[in-house]
């Protein structure tokens, strides 16, 4: 068990962070909040990639033909880089939606949004059936 | 060994910073400390050899991320109300995330290890293979732009897409918009016996209608 702590401790940290995240996600009801959430899972989720490329002894994969180095794998940094550009356009999407929100519902709490959904649609229902009659 | 430690110190510091982020209130400090999150987690990558997401992370995660934030918050509420949903649900399923998280990640191989399987596929040949073929000394590079192009591409059409969909959003939406929930009375009668669907059609529509809408929300919910 600590040997598997000793050799897994990067990625049960990442674990960590990701779970943070997903909770201040879910339980949140603030949008803003979730966003940053969000963002929190996002970026442990790119340490959990990055460790995965490392070779320990290794160095950053900037080749230098006349020497014999180990460099860490590439590919994980390349997946991230564009991860990170995606995940920032994510986020603005994301920002741009609240700011509507905001100016529709003048609240950014998700359950005071579904209560005055949820009286709209009782009002609305309230006022077809009385034109019926 | 003492890259060990600095990483131990950088993600003690990263995990006390989420917990921060999950505790507070204030949305402005929330930000901050993001920022300052993500700006670890670029550390924590120049001590993993990852250089260039290092940069991107420092300038793109925890620059523009945050200043994006900022600049939303700017229109919005700065304080978050206190959390009355039951916490249980969310418990549960952080829970069993947490359970199946970790019984993935410790059949990994061992943090480091030059021989799992990440490191016996195309990255070596990316190695041997970048410089001699594309001299260009940062493999990164070569693999971000020519290897991988077409994920380069991909990418580019993901933020054309969102970017598209921030301006769409956020055209005609008036700095000065008047303050939320004031009936805007005359409105209110001829909004809410139009149907929902003539409703979402006006959103479209920026500016003047907005109150209207406004106002038929404030009408329905009292």
């Amino acid at each position: 068990m600590t040997n598997l702590i000793a050799t897994h401790w990067n990625y049960l940290v990442v674990v960590a962070l990701m779970l943070i995240g997903l909770y201040i996600v879910m339980s949140r009801q603030n949008l803003v909040k979730k966003i940053i959430g969000l963002a929190i899972f996002q970026t442990a989720l790119f340490l959990l990639y990055i460790s995965l490329g490392r070779i320990s002894g290794g160095t950053a994969p900037i080749i230098d033909a006349a020497k014999d180095y180990t460099y860490s794998n590439p590919l994980p940094h390349v997946l991230i880089l564009t991860a990170i550009v995606v995940g920032v356009a994510t986020t603005a999407l994301g920002l741009a939606l609240i700011l509507r929100i905001n100016d529709a519902f003048g609240t950014i709490e998700e359950d005071e949004i579904l209560a005055m959904k949820d009286a709209d649609r009782k009002a609305f229902k309230g006022k077809t059936d009385g034109g019926d009659e | 060994m003492s890259i060990v430690m600095i990483n131990i110190f950088l993600v003690t510091m990263m995990v006390v910073i989420a917990v921060m982020v999950l505790r507070t209130r204030r949305l402005f400090a929330a930000i901050v400390m993001t920022g300052a999150y993500s700006l670890i987690s670029a550390a924590m990558f120049v001590n993993l050899d990852a250089v260039d997401v290092a940069f991107t992370e420092a300038a793109v995660g925890a620059g523009i991320s945050t200043v994006l934030l900022l600049a939303a918050m700017a229109r919005l509420p700065a304080e978050e109300k206190p959390v009355k949903r039951n916490q249980i649900g969310p418990m549960i399923i952080v829970a069993i995330v947490g359970i199946l998280l970790v019984t993935a990640v410790v059949a990994l191989p061992p943090f480091g290890a030059p021989d799992s399987p990440v490191h016996t596929h195309v990255g070596p040949r990316y190695i041997a293979e970048s410089y001699s073929k594309l001299h260009i000394p940062n493999a990164v590079t070569t693999v971000l732009a020519s290897y991988r192009g077409f994920d380069t591409l991909g990418e580019t059409i993901v933020i054309f897409a969102a970017g598209l969909g921030v301006v769409l959003l956020l055209a005609g939406h008036t700095k000065t918009a008047p303050a939320p929930h004031q009936p805007a009375v005359k409105t209110v009668k001829a909004k809410t016996k139009t149907a929902p669907k003539s409703q979402k059609a006006s959103k479209k529509k920026a500016g003047a209608k907005k109150t209207g809408k406004r106002g038929a929300k404030k009408g329905g919910a009292s």
